[in-house]
């Protein structure tokens, strides 16, 4: 599951930027790929592609840095949605 | 069947003796038609929304448009009317006390609002960034402590992010937070700020050490003072303000989000919605272009014809009902995505500004050149448009921020068709 996330969240980012060389570690905000607009496209898409709610204690840029970083929140906010 | 009878209209026009038609239903059907353009895209319940905002907007705004335009002010009575009827918070969810509309409903609110009053729909709008950015990432104790008041109007929001140095490039800001104990101390000046100098609660942007950070300031807190801006082209009884912040000591509580991502999440959710308030608004400008100039063009003569007979400013005319059309479209397109959860629906908002706030200035300039020496005075409102509409192009992300983005995403999207037309290839190769 977690890497099925991880090859959405891939996909989503090849719309941005070349993600063939992409690690899944890699900081994406570090390696300058991204302007600030996209952070709120790509909050907008976790929301809706993967039917979770972000919400302001998950807003830390560590939460969205890397393909990592990403997948880990959904699955994280996947298991709280299901355990609720 | 409108439809049809309005191709045979224009088919009728076209033809070269006409003389004898009387063209003022030409150009109604035409303003009609605009409406009727959309018909398909609306359902019922838009629709009577629609009807009822035009009744309001007619009833109780567009009458005191010039007076508010020329005292630099809305009257507390206008104000007291527009929350009332809901205008304020309206995306809002009932639970909070809003009305629960949905994109195209606020679209179509922020068009008839922008109609009237471009000053009114301003105020409306920077309301409702504020309002939307505590919904989305405000935490529990804001929602509930604040929605409510947004939503009646019992306060008032404002937007503060621009500086005297610091327009577009909004991670510039220099206005700075320092945490001290268990509050933030604020120090920074903020200009332009629409409803400044009447607003109850600002949604700030500063700098914590280097991290763009998102805070509640309350009107009338330590160290905050506002001082009026006066003169300006457009919009100009949207009450626009500079705030100071001199020490101004807030609660820690009254952070919103996290540090260092107010900019990326809090600042970047308020001004996505201010820019599609802005384009349903300059639709609104043409959409009063086109009327000031149907109204105007069907009595007024010149060399013993009516000014809607002359083929130069049918073709003024025909400009503004197209592009009114275009760009509703293009905002009913970004609305669908927005309310879709699409995060396209960024994008497609910018290319809906871009596009709306450059036909509206366009229609506003045909609008004054239509009216002569009479849309330059103060006795007709184009002059009031084409201020407003100077002003569309200017806020919520300058147009030339518009071409950068959305020439970007051009590449963006060319990139992505092919890649998947290679994709598809290689399967069809595999196959």
């Amino acid at each position: 599951m977690m890497d099925d996330a991880k090859i959405k969240i891939r996909e989503f980012l090849s719309r941005f930027f070349q993600t063939s060389k992409l690690k899944d570690d890699d900081d994406i905000f570090a390696l300058g790929f991204v302007n600030s607009l996209f952070a709120m496209q790509l909050v907008t898409w976790v929301e809706n592609e993967f039917g979770i709610q972000i919400e302001d204690e998950d807003l830390d840029v560590e939460n969205f840095n890397s393909i990592t970083a990403i997948a880990g929140l959904i699955m994280r906010k996947n298991c709280y949605a299901q355990g609720a | 069947m409108r439809h049809r009878c309005s191709a045979a209209y224009i088919r009728a026009w076209r033809c070269a003796d006409v003389a004898w038609l009387d063209l003022a239903p030409v150009f109604q059907k035409i303003v009609d038609a605009e409406g009727a353009g959309m018909e398909l895209e609306l359902t019922h319940e838009q629709r009577r929304e629609r009807a009822d905002f035009r009744r309001f907007v007619d009833a109780e705004i567009a009458p005191g448009a010039e007076r508010a335009d020329r005292e630099e002010r809305l009257s507390p009575e206008a104000l007291r009317k527009i929350a009332r009827n809901g205008c304020l918070g309206g995306i809002l969810p009932r639970e909070w006390g809003g009305r629960g509309m949905d994109l195209i409903t606020y679209g179509l609110l922020h068009e008839e609002i922008g109609r009237a009053c471009s000053s009114a729909r301003s105020v409306i709008t920077v309301h409702d960034m504020v309002a939307l950015a505590i919904l989305k990432w405000g935490n529990e104790r804001q929602r509930k402590l604040l929605l409510p008041k947004l939503a009646s109007g019992e306060i008032i929001g404002a937007f503060a992010v621009s500086e005297p140095n610091v327009g577009s490039d909004a991670k510039s800001i220099e206005t700075t937070a320092e945490r001290v104990g268990g509050s933030y101390i604020l120090n920074g000046t903020k200009r332009w700020i629409t409803s400044g100098q009447i607003a109850d609660l600002f949604l700030a942007l500063a700098r914590c050490g280097d991290k763009p950070t998102a805070f509640l300031v309350e009107r009338g807190c330590p160290g905050f003072s506002a001082e009026p801006i006066s003169g300006l082209l457009g919009v100009r009884a949207s009450m626009v303000a500079q705030i100071n912040f001199q020490r101004c000591e807030i609660p820690r509580e009254n952070l919103v989000g996290r540090e260092g991502f107010g900019l990326m999440s809090v600042i970047l959710t308020a001004l996505d919605l201010g820019r599609y308030g802005v384009a349903w608004g300059s639709v609104g400008i043409i959409r009063a272009c086109l009327d000031a100039c149907v109204r105007y063009t069907s009595r007024r003569r010149q060399f013993g014809a009516l000014l809607k007979e002359h083929q130069l400013i049918q073709e003024m005319i025909a400009e503004m009902a197209t592009n009114l059309r275009a760009a509703r479209l293009l905002c009913c397109q970004a609305g669908r995505l927005k309310q879709a959860g699409d995060s396209r629906g960024i994008m497609e908002t910018f290319v809906a500004k871009y596009f709306a706030s450059r036909a509206a200035m366009r229609a506003a300039a045909d609008a004054v050149q239509i009216h002569g020496a009479n849309g330059c005075s103060g006795e007709y409102p184009a002059q009031r448009y084409l201020r407003d509409a100077k002003v569309m192009e200017v806020i919520e992300g300058s147009n030339q921020i518009q071409q950068m983005l959305i020439a970007e995403y051009a590449f963006q999207e060319h990139a992505r068709s092919e890649a998947e037309d290679a994709a598809a290839a290689s399967i069809a190769e595999a196959q």
